[in-house]
Parts: structure tokens; C-alpha cells; sequence
């Protein structure tokens, strides 16, 4: 027979200091684990929004990033004609030679900037990237020190709004236009024309990398193939989105350590629960016997614990998901390794977040409530009505 | 006068919360403790006496972004500058780059000057010179070789890829340093060769030694003035500094350690609270008889405490314990950072970690012991709890 859940309800309201305080307790440990699992949830989506399944990004043999690769226009000029590479209506090839390097844009007054990437193109780099718009300027001119900067570079730094001035290596570029990409990871970067970029660098001949297009999504694999194949061309040829996905890797030691410190807090929460546990058993030794001798069985007072100490950890998750909900869209920026520069994106929390959270809080109170049901399912009726 | 006994007694009384209550805030103390020490290892430390001589000079738009050669000489006139080496950060691929095993430093460097310029490094003597006198000969740190297994003579393939080279290094010598001992030096002039014409004269960073440390931030700002109206400015920090800018990069790590100290912090107060509210309410029938006896209020109060001040100590002392445990099992993971190869909890933060703990334990207890205090002793004895 199993005892109602009402019981197990009333008993945590009548206590409701220590039910509180328990839950809280096991609350602020699943905001921790939800802050850091939002955090690296929100730069997986903001790396996998960027890319199109269609595109493929080329870089030097060897070359795991685009700022270390040393794409020659050479290889650009042999690779461009390509047969499974895309054409656009004017017979053109669907491809883009661009060249990544990073600045360091510095707030008015303070030593402290951030690193942010600087992508030189021509017009077709902009054409291929279908998801990118303008949220108010226009696109920069060929040949002229203008640049486009993404949508959150604009938020974050004021002095690089629309119309200002901004400092880059050998001279001043104006800002003409802010770029949209969504989620996407060009809200970070700045664009400029790759010629004028590319001379100012003292690096016409060698640049970083060329984007292209397949003809279709299933010739996508045998592009790859062929380029990577070509020995005379020395490429490593890779899908867009899987250059970007492999990204994910910079939030790593966040989610490490946040992840570690979660569950020393589970641990000490569990203590607690299990504190709060025993102390309920104990009040209500009486009450227990009473249950048994109504001809409740000794596995329905185990369970009817244990669901107590779980529904007093749920409630305690539910208060972490509360405390957390705020975070949720808030933006924020990560050092990535593989760019060395800062990506931004929006702390996200979806549904398997929450549920982890909540399946974190169900732990503790499992762990926390398992001992001292264990002890109140074992009480020896007569005794236990004695007691006072 | 301050009831050692009884307060013991009431300690033990109720064993298995007390045990519940200390491993609970024990464990809280412990990841405390262990903030605590990444948090002064990072930004308290001193630089060990070797660093705190040396700066870094590099680009001020970012390390990508390379310096002319050229400066060299020119921070050389700078007084208080005793040497300036070229040190060329070289990415490469050695072996499978998928493996992370396989990445650690490399730099390119001016051999005769390196053990100038790192003093610190030691090395057999032949050893040192089987390195200076070939052009591709590599030395490594004993303990990236031990991990990687190289031997005296072994040749290692560096294939590059922010330089469009590849290196046939030979590995001759093995050194050891307190400071940056997993790094491979090589000749600064072999990849130099190797480049093409576009990219020879530049170099990423200098290391600059200075005389005495007390100069070392006039040096940085001479450096960076002489340089204020070139094509490349420069950003000059100590070595020290440059090394935390690759921390910042991460984020906000600060703001990281002071958000979870918080929640951690006010879990653990919350924890101490209650079993001080659980184990006063079932005391209060005792607290009148107490005071029957003649103690006061102020005893009364004393004595509970007492009790929570007992109890959060030994979770402070337990979570020094573990703490320090857990800072020796980071030294031995990998060091992505210099300075958590000397983590370690160290007095201070061991100091700082017992302090929080009493504080916890007053603070918690405080209400609870105060409301049971001033119960009068009639109403106190008639509770049933």
C-alpha cells in the first residue's frame, strides 16, 4: 500500500525553515552546474549556427586554424576552377580568398581590449554567406579603408559604432556598415577589403584561406576528397561547419571546472539533505509506527521517505532553475584558442539543461534521503510508539 | 568559564548529524580552499626571483602580429637593459596534432643567449655546447621528455604551419628549470633559412633582461614609448603579466572564482545554519534546566556557540585537508598554465579557510542561540519538543 503524497507534502511545509534552507542549499548547487552548462551550451550554439552545410573552408596542409594558415593566392588561383565548385550567374566560381589576422580594439582611457578577428574578402565572400545582412550602413568598397563590424563588436564597443573611426595596424578605417549573422560567430569579426587589408600587412602573396562552394550538398564529400588529394595543391580541405563545431573545445575548461565544482557542492548538499532527513525521521518516530500498525509495510515508509527527500530536491532544483532563468539571452564573451580572439554569444538555457539541473537535485536527494528512510523503514513498531 | 566539557558533550551528543554537518561543510571549505589557492597562485604570487628580471616585448595589436627585427638594437640602448633575445613562438605539428599529448612549446630562440636571458635554465655542460654548436640541434625540458620519451640524438620532425616550413630538429640536450621546464628551444636562425624572403625579419616576441628588478616597469614604458610612432607599436609587460593576459583571455576568470565563492559560501552558511536551528530546538526543555542550574544567558548563548564554533572548525580543518589533496592531484594534471604547477594551499589561504569557518559557524548560530538564551526559564521547561 502506498502512502499519498500529500503526506510527504504537509510534513515539508510544516517545516518549512529547515525545507527552505535545505532547498536552497541544493538550489544554488544546480544554478552553478545550469550557470556553466548555459554558458557552454550558448558557445555550441553560437558555433554551430555559424557555417553553411554547403561551404567548404580550405587551409594550408597542417593548418588547424585559419590564423595560422598561410594560404597562398597561388593555390587559390588552381584550386578556383575547380569543377564540383559552385558557379554563380555570371559564370563567376562561388569562391572566396580571404586573409584572418586579429586586433585589439581598446576602450577610450583603459590598457584592456579585447582580441578581435579581422577578415579581409572581396564582394563574392560576403555573397556566399547567405545568412549574413546589414543591420544599418552599407557594405564596404573595394579599395577604400572601410570596414563592416559585426553586431555585437557595434554593442560592446561603442567606438566602433557606425560612422566612427577605428585604428587597425597602419591606419584609420571608417566604420560603414554593421553586419547581422544571427547567432553566428561574425557578430565578432570585423570586415574589410582584402586587397587594401592584405598590403597594409605586407602580405598580398600569402594569405589565410579560401572559403568555396559545391555545386550541391552531395558533391560536398568529394570536393573534400579531391582537394585534400591533391598533392601538387598541399590543402587541407574541411566543412565549414566542422571547422566551427571543433571550436566548441574553448569552452572546455569552463565547463571542466564548473562541472567539478557542481558536484563537490552535490556532495556537500547531499550531507545536508541527509542532515535534514535524519532529523525528520527522528521527529516523527511515533508517526511512523503509527503508519506501520495502519498496516502501511515497511516498503511503503521507505518510499515514502525517499520521495520526500527527492521532492524536497526537486523543489530545491526548480528555485536553482528560477535563480538561473535570468542568465538566460544575457551575452557574454569567451577567449577562443583556435581564433585567438573573442567569441560572443548568449548564455542558453534549453530544455536538457534544465532537466540536467533537475536530474542533479533528484541525485542529491536520492543520496540524501536513502539512509535515513532506510532507518525509519527499520523501526520496530513497539518501540517506536513508546518513544516520545 | 567557557564550559569546554559540556560543549563537547553536546557535540557529540547527536554524533551522526555532527559527522552529517562537519563532511558537508568540509567539503564546501575544501573547494573553497582550492579557489583560494588558484586565486593567489594567479594574481598574489610574486614572480620567482629569475622572471622577475625578464619582460616581454610583442606587438601591441596582438601576438599574431609580428615585430621587425630591427628592434633589437634599439631596445638594447635602453639603460637598465642587460640582453635582448629574439623568441619565436613556433605553432608546428609534431606527430598527430588530433593527440593533445602532442603539443607543448616551442621557441625559437638565440642559443648563446638563452641561458643569459634564462639563468635559471641548468644543463650538463657538454650538453650545452653538443646545442650551440649545430644549427639543428633542439634541447628539451627533462620532464616533456620523459613524457614524450625522447633520448639523446633522437630527430623530431616539427611540421609548420604558422610558418611555411618544416624543421628536422635533433634533440641534444635536456635541461631542467623551476619555471616553463616543458619547452623545446631551438635555433632561431635555422627557421630563419627556412622562410621565404616576405617572411624573414620578424619575430614575435623579445625577451629582455634587466638588470635589477625596480627597473623593470621603467623599461616597459621605454620600450613602448620608442616605439609610439612606428608602423608596429609595441606592448611591453613583465613576464609575469604576460603570462596572466593569457588568463584573461579566457574570460572573466574573477568573476568566475568570486560568483561560485559566493554560492558556495552561502550554501555552507545555510547548511551550519540549520543543524544549529535542528539541534537548539530539540534543547530547549534542556536550556531551561540549564538555567535553573544558575547559568546565565550569556552562558546559555556561550555554550551553543560554542558548539557550532566546534563544529565548523573541524569541517574548516577537514576541508584544509582535503583542499590541499586536491591542489597536489592539479600540480600533477597538465599545466596549460605555469602557475598551477605551484599550486598549493600554503598558510595563507589554509589561514584564510579556518577563518571563514569560524565565521560560519558564529554567524549560523548566532540567531538560533540568541532566541533559545532569552526563553524564560518557566515556558522553556513547560516545552515539549
Amino acid at each position: 500500500m502506498k502512502i499519498p503524497l500529500a503526506y510527504n507534502l504537509r510534513n515539508l511545509l510544516v517545516r518549512k525553515t529547515t525545507t527552505l534552507m535545505t532547498g536552497l542549499g541544493i538550489g544554488l548547487t544546480v544554478a552553478v552546474l545550469l550557470a556553466v552548462l548555459a554558458l557552454v551550451d550558448g558557445l555550441r550554439l553560437a558555433l554551430a549556427a555559424s557555417g553553411d552545410p554547403q561551404h567548404v573552408l580550405v587551409l594550408r596542409k597542417g593548418s588547424d586554424s585559419e590564423l595560422v594558415s598561410n594560404f597562398t593566392r597561388q593555390m587559390f588561383l588552381e584550386m578556383r576552377s575547380h569543377p564540383l565548385i559552385a558557379r554563380d550567374l555570371r559564370g563567376q566560381p562561388r569562391a572566396s580568398l580571404e586573409m584572418v589576422s586579429v586586433v585589439i580594439l581598446e576602450r577610450a582611457g583603459s590598457s584592456e581590449g579585447i582580441n578581435v578577428t579581422l577578415r579581409g574578402l572581396t564582394p563574392v565572400g560576403i555573397e556566399m554567406r547567405e545568412g549574413l545582412r546589414l543591420l544599418s550602413g552599407r557594405w564596404f568598397e573595394p579599395g577604400k579603408r572601410e570596414v563592416v563590424v559585426g553586431a555585437s563588436i557595434a554593442r560592446r564597443f561603442p567606438e566602433a559604432g557606425l560612422g566612427s573611426r577605428i585604428h587597425l595596424g597602419k591606419a584609420d578605417w571608417e566604420v560603414v556598415g554593421v553586419m547581422d549573422a544571427g547567432r553566428g560567430i561574425h557578430n565578432s569579426e570585423i570586415f574589410a577589403d582584402l586587397n587594401l587589408l592584405s598590403a597594409d600587412n605586407n602580405r598580398v602573396e600569402v594569405l589565410s584561406s579560401a572559403l568555396v562552394e559545391a555545386v550541391d550538398d552531395e558533391s560536398v564529400p568529394a570536393l573534400i576528397e579531391s582537394l585534400n588529394q591533391d598533392r601538387r595543391l598541399n590543402v587541407d580541405a574541411i566543412r565549414e561547419k566542422d571547422y566551427y563545431a571543433s571550436q566548441t573545445s574553448s569552452g572546455a575548461p569552463v565547463q571542466y571546472i564548473g562541472t567539478m565544482v557542481a558536484i563537490i557542492m552535490a556532495i556537500g548538499s547531499s550531507f545536508a539533505a541527509m542532515n535534514t532527513m535524519y532529523a525528520a525521521v527522528a521527529r516523527r518516530t511515533r508517526e511512523i509506527a503509527t503508519l506501520r500498525v495502519l498496516g502501511f509495510g515497511r516498503s511503503s515508509v521507505l518510499t515514502s521517505f525517499l520521495v520526500e527527500s527527492v521532492a524536497l530536491s526537486l523543489a530545491g532544483g526548480l528555485l536553482g532553475l528560477l535563480l538561473v532563468l535570468p542568465l538566460n539571452g544575457v551575452s557574454t564573451g569567451i577567449g577562443n584558442f583556435v581564433t585567438f580572439s573573442e567569441i560572443a554569444f548568449q548564455f542558453h538555457i534549453g530544455w536538457r539543461t534544465a532537466l540536467t539541473g533537475l536530474a542533479l537535485a533528484a541525485c542529491v536527494g536520492v543520496a540524501g534521503g536513502l539512509l535515513p528512510a532506510w532507518m525509519a523503514s527499520r523501526k520496530e513498531i513497539l518501540t517506536a510508539l513508546r518513544e516520545t | 568559564m567557557f564550559h569546554f566539557t559540556l560543549i563537547l558533550k553536546n557535540t557529540l551528543r547527536n554524533r551522526r548529524r555532527t559527522i552529517l554537518t562537519v563532511l558537508s561543510i568540509g567539503a564546501s571549505l575544501s573547494l573553497l580552499g582550492v579557489l583560494m589557492a588558484i586565486y593567489k597562485a594567479f594574481y598574489l604570487a610574486e614572480a620567482p626571483p629569475e622572471q622577475a628580471l625578464r619582460l616581454i616585448v610583442r606587438n601591441r595589436i596582438s601576438l599574431a602580429v609580428p615585430l621587425p627585427v630591427s628592434y633589437m638594437n634599439q631596445i638594447r640602448q635602453i639603460p637598465g637593459v642587460r640582453e635582448v633575445m629574439i623568441s619565436q613562438w613556433f605553432n608546428g605539428v609534431y606527430k598527430d596534432n588530433r593527440d593533445p599529448r602532442n603539443f607543448f612549446a616551442r621557441f625559437a630562440v638565440e642559443p648563446e643567449k638563452l641561458f643569459v636571458v634564462r639563468g635559471e635554465i641548468s644543463i650538463p655542460e657538454d650538453q650545452k655546447r653538443a646545442f650551440l654548436a649545430e644549427r639543428t640541434a633542439c634541447i628539451v625540458g627533462r620532464p616533456l621528455a620523459e613524457r614524450l620519451g625522447f633520448r639523446l640524438g633522437d630527430r623530431i620532425t616539427l611540421k609548420g604551419d604558422i610558418f611555411p616550413v618544416d624543421l628536422e630538429l635533433t634533440v641534444r640536450g635536456f635541461y631542467e628549470a623551476p619555471i616553463n621546464s616543458e619547452a623545446l628551444y631551438f635555433h632561431q636562425k635555422y627557421l630563419e633559412e627556412g622562410l621565404p624572403a616576405g617572411r624573414q625579419g620578424q619575430v614575435g616576441t623579445f625577451v629582455v633582461l634587466a638588470e635589477n628588478p625596480e627597473l623593470v616597469p621603467a623599461i616597459a614604458a621605454a620600450v613602448d614609448e620608442m616605439f609610439r610612432n612606428s608602423t608596429a607599436q609595441t606592448r611591453t609587460e613583465s613576464e609575469q603579466a604576460f603570462s596572466l593576459s593569457f588568463l584573461a583571455f579566457l574570460g572573466n576568470v574573477k568573476a568566475f572564482l568570486f560568483s561560485i565563492f559566493a554560492a558556495v559560501t552561502f550554501t555552507m552558511l545555510l547548511v551550519a545554519a540549520n543543524t544549529m536551528a535542528m539541534s537548539v530546538r530539540e534543547r530547549v526543555k534542556e536550556v531551561g534546566v540549564l538555567k535553573t542550574l544558575g547559568f546565565t544567558s550569556g552562558e546559555v548563548r556561550g555554550i551553543l556557540l560554542g558548539e557550532a564554533l566546534a563544529i565548523s572548525l573541524a569541517g574548516g580543518l577537514l576541508g584544509c585537508l582535503l583542499a590541499s589533496g586536491a591542489c597536489a592531484v592539479i600540480r600533477m594534471g597538465p599545466a596549460v598554465f605555469q602557475q598551477i604547477r605551484m599550486l598549493s594551499l600554503g598558510p595563507s589561504a589554509a589561514a584564510a579557510t579556518v577563518a571563514l569557518a569560524v565565521l560560519i559557524g558564529l554567524i549560523s548560530a548566532w540567531i538560533p542561540a540568541t532566541a533559545a538564551a532569552r526563553i524564560p526559564v518557566v515556558e522553556s521547561i513547560r516545552h515539549t519538543g
